[in-house]
C-alpha cells in the first residue's frame, strides 16, 4: 500500500519534474554556459569581470526594486489585514477587484500609464486647465516605481491576505484574554504570524521589479535605464548573448543574496519557502 | 454508391481539366501544386496594406488567389530580425530587411538566390533601385520601399525651420527631444552632424560620435522607435528624427507637425524582399514577392505605408494618393545629400554596441541610490544584530 502510494505520488510529480528540467534547469545551464564563454565558445571569465561598469545600473535596479517593494508592502499590509477581517462575501468581491487589473495585459497597463503621465497626458491636461504649470511626471524614477507598484501590487496583497486568513483566530483571542490591548495583539501576534506572507510577497514583487525592462523603457526615459534594459538590448539588437547572459547571471546571484538576507527576517524555525 | 462517387470525382476532374487552361491563360505559370501549403512572411510592423478602412488586405487577397496560407509575423528592427533568423529557431520564407542588413545576410550566405522566372513583375522596379551595392548582380532582392530619414518637428514648439541636425543638440528643446532607439540610426545622425561618413571603420570617429551623443543624452526625453508616433502626434515632444514616410502618417493626425531634410545630409535606405536560404516554401515565396509587385497591390501598399515606392507603375498610377509628394519624391534641386548604410565590419559593430551601452547607462546619476542603499544596508545589519543579541539573551535566560 505504502509502496503503491509513493509510486503514485512520484507519477503525479513527474509532469512538473519534466517541466522543471526542460524549462528551468536547462535554460539556467545555458545562461551559465553563455556567461562563461566568448563568441567562439571558448571558456572565459572576461564577461563577468567586464561588468564593473554596470555597477551603477545594478545598484539603481536594486534600489528601485526595493523602493517599489516597500511601497507595495505599505499599501498591501493594511489592505490585506482589513480584507481578512471582512465577511466571506466581501472578501471574494475584494479579491476579485484586486485581480481585475491582471485580466488585462501587463504591457497594455504600462502603456496606458504613459498616456496618463505624458506632458500632454491626462493628469497634465487637468492641471493646466486649472491654470497650473504642467508637471514633469513621465521619464522620472517616480514614474518607474509607480509602474512597478501598480503592476506588482496584487502579488504582495494576495500572499499576505492568504496567510492572515489562515491564522488561527484563537491565538488572537488568547492574547486578548491575557490582557493584551489591540496594539499589543497586533504587534505580538498578528505581525509575527504574517511574516511568511510578507516574505513571499516581498519575493514576488522584488524579483520582477529588479529585472523589469518594459516599465523602465516606457516610463523611465533616458535617466532610468535598468539592468533589464541592458540585458534586453544584448539579445534583441546587439546580438551579444555572452554579455547578456553574464549580466543575467550576476543579476540572479544578486537577487539570491537579497532574498537570503530577507529570509533572515523570518523566524528561525523557518518554514518559509523562497 | 462508390461507383456514383467516383463518377462524380471523374466529372469534377474533367471539369477542372477543361477549366485550368482558361484559368492560366494569361501566360502565368501553373502554381496549383502550391495550394494548401503555408508561407511564412516576416515583415516590419505596419508595413503592409491590411484591409483597414476599405483598403486591400494584401495577405488575404494572396491567400484567396493562390490557396496558400500565410503565416504573417512582425519584427521591430533589422537586428531583431537577424537574431531570430540566426538563432535558427524559426523558419521564414519571405523577409524584408534593409540594405545594410541584406549586405550582412549575403555576406554570411543566409539568402537564397531568387528564380526571377517566378517574379515577372520585377521589370516594374525602377532601374535605379536594382543592382545596388548589397546585391550588385541582382540575385537576391526585389526592392519593396525606399526612403530617407529626416527631422520631424512640431511647429508650435520650434521656431523657424530646424534645417540642421544641430537642432537636436539645442538646449532650448531640452526634454522635448526624441532620439532613435537603435544604435545605427542614432550614431548615423551624430556622424552626419560631425560631417563623417556613417560607414566609417575608424574607431576615433566613433569616439567623437559617442561624445556628441553623450552630450545630447541629458536633453533627450527618451529613445524611441515606433512610440514616436504617439508622442509626436500628441505633441509630447518638439523634435524627433524619423523616416519620411512615417511623418506623413503623423501629419494626418497632427497638422502642426512639419518635416525637413537637414542640410548636413541624411540616410537613404532601401527595404527589399528576400528569401532566406533555409526557406521551406521558396517557390511560394517568389510568387508572393511577385504578387507584391502587382500594380494594384503595390499601389495599395504604397498608399498604406506612405514610404516612397520603387515601383514604376505606382508612381504613375492615379490611384496613388501620394503621387509626386514633395517630401517622398523631392525634385532634384531639393534632394538632400544622402548616404546609404553599409554593413560594418565585425569589430566596428561590436565597438558600436559597446558605446551604445555606455550611452544608455550614462544618465544614471546615483547619489540618492548610494545613500538609499547604504541606509537600507545599515538598517538590515542593525536589525540582524539586534535580533542576534535578543536571542542570546533569551538563551541565557532559560
Amino acid at each position: 500500500m505504502n509502496k503503491k502510494s509513493s509510486l503514485m505520488s512520484r507519477l503525479a510529480g513527474a509532469p512538473y519534474i519534466v517541466w522543471a528540467a526542460l524549462f528551468i534547469i536547462v535554460p539556467l545551464c545555458m545562461v551559465a554556459y553563455y556567461a562563461f564563454t566568448d563568441n567562439t565558445g571558448a571558456f572565459t571569465i572576461q564577461n563577468i569581470t567586464g561588468l564593473a561598469k554596470y555597477t551603477d545600473t545594478f545598484l539603481l535596479s536594486i534600489w528601485l526594486g526595493l523602493v517599489a517593494t516597500v511601497v507595495c508592502l505599505v499599501i498591501a499590509y493594511p489592505l490585506a489585514y482589513i480584507m481578512a477581517q471582512k465577511g466571506p462575501e466581501k472578501q471574494s468581491t475584494m479579491t476579485m477587484l484586486i485581480m481585475l487589473p491582471m485580466w488585462m495585459n501587463f504591457l497594455l497597463r504600462t502603456y496606458s500609464w504613459m498616456t496618463i503621465l505624458e506632458d500632454t497626458g491626462l493628469i497634465n491636461t487637468v492641471i493646466t486647465s486649472l491654470g497650473f504649470e504642467p508637471l514633469q511626471l513621465i521619464n522620472t524614477r517616480g514614474a518607474v516605481v509607480l509602474g512597478m507598484v501598480y503592476n506588482f501590487l496584487p502579488y504582495m496583497i494576495l500572499p499576505i491576505y492568504t496567510v492572515m486568513l489562515k491564522t488561527d483566530h484563537s491565538l488572537v483571542e488568547a492574547a486578548q484574554d491575557l490582557g493584551g490591548n489591540k496594539l499589543d495583539v497586533f504587534r505580538n501576534v498578528t505581525i509575527p504570524l504574517s511574516v511568511p506572507g510578507i516574505v513571499s510577497g516581498f519575493t514576488m514583487v522584488f524579483v520582477p521589479s529588479v529585472s523589469t525592462f518594459y516599465i523602465s523603457q516606457k516610463l523611465g526615459g533616458t535617466g532610468t535605464i535598468l539592468i533589464g534594459d541592458i540585458i534586453e538590448t544584448q539579445f534583441q539588437t546587439a546580438n551579444n548573448f555572452n554579455l547578456g547572459a553574464s549580466l543575467s547571471f550576476v543579476l540572479m546571484i544578486l537577487i539570491f543574496v537579497c532574498l537570503a538576507v530577507m529570509n533572515r527576517f523570518s523566524d528561525d524555525d523557518g518554514g518559509v519557502i523562497l | 454508391m462508390i461507383k456514383r462517387l467516383s463518377s462524380v470525382i471523374f466529372a469534377l476532374f474533367i471539369a477542372f481539366a477543361c477549366m485550368s487552361p482558361a484559368v492560366f491563360a494569361e501566360g502565368e505559370k501553373d502554381y496549383s501544386h502550391l495550394k494548401g501549403t503555408t508561407l511564412n512572411v516576416y515583415n516590419w510592423g505596419e508595413y503592409i496594406s491590411d484591409g483597414q478602412d476599405g483598403t486591400v488586405n494584401v495577405n488575404k487577397a494572396f491567400e484567396e488567389k493562390y490557396g496558400i496560407t500565410i503565416n504573417y509575423t512582425n519584427y521591430e528592427s533589422n537586428e531583431n530580425m537577424y537574431n531570430k533568423l540566426k538563432s535558427g529557431g524559426a523558419n521564414y520564407d519571405v523577409i524584408i530587411p534593409s540594405d545594410y542588413m541584406i549586405a550582412k545576410l549575403v555576406e554570411e550566405e543566409m539568402l537564397a538566390e531568387l528564380n526571377f522566372e517566378n517574379i515577372p513583375n520585377y521589370k516594374y522596379i525602377l532601374d535605379k533601385y536594382k543592382g545596388l551595392y548589397y546585391d550588385p548582380e541582382e540575385k537576391y532582392t526585389v526592392a519593396y520601399t525606399v526612403g530617407m530619414v529626416g527631422l520631424i518637428y512640431n511647429t508650435t514648439m520650434v521656431d523657424g525651420t530646424p534645417d540642421s541636425w544641430g537642432a537636436l543638440w539645442d538646449e532650448k528643446y531640452a526634454g522635448n527631444i526624441l532620439m532613435f532607439n537603435n544604435p545605427r540610426d542614432a550614431f548615423g545622425i551624430a556622424q552626419l552632424y560631425l560631417g563623417q561618413s556613417i560607414n566609417t571603420n575608424d574607431i576615433s570617429q566613433w569616439d567623437d560620435a559617442i561624445e556628441l551623443l553623450k552630450k545630447q543624452n541629458p536633453l533627450v526625453s527618451s529613445y524611441v522607435m515606433d512610440e514616436v508616433f504617439n508622442k509626436m502626434e500628441r505633441g509630447d515632444a518638439a523634435l524627433a528624427p524619423y523616416y519620411a514616410g512615417d511623418f506623413l502618417t503623423m501629419h494626418d493626425v497632427n497638422p502642426d507637425l512639419a518635416f525637413v531634410y537637414p542640410k548636413e545630409g541624411v540616410n537613404f535606405f532601401v527595404d527589399a524582399m528576400c528569401v532566406p536560404k533555409n526557406a521551406e516554401n521558396k517557390e511560394a515565396a517568389e510568387l508572393y514577392i511577385n504578387f507584391m509587385c502587382d500594380e494594384e497591390i503595390a499601389v495599395a501598399n504604397a498608399n498604406y505605408i506612405c514610404y516612397a515606392s520603387p515601383h514604376s507603375l505606382v508612381l504613375q498610377s492615379d490611384d496613388y494618393d501620394l503621387k509626386g509628394d514633395p517630401i517622398l519624391y523631392p525634385a532634384d534641386e531639393d534632394m538632400p545629400k544622402t548616404e546609404m548604410f553599409q554593413n560594418l565590419d565585425y569589430e566596428t559593430q561590436q565597438y558600436m554596441t559597446t558605446l551604445w551601452n555606455e550611452l544608455k547607462i550614462e544618465g544614471n546619476t546615483n547619489l540618492d541610490v548610494y545613500i538609499g542603499l547604504s541606509l537600507t544596508l545599515v538598517l538590515v545589519v542593525a536589525y540582524l544584530i539586534y535580533k542576534f543579541i535578543k536571542e542570546k539573551k533569551r538563551e541565557a535566560y532559560y
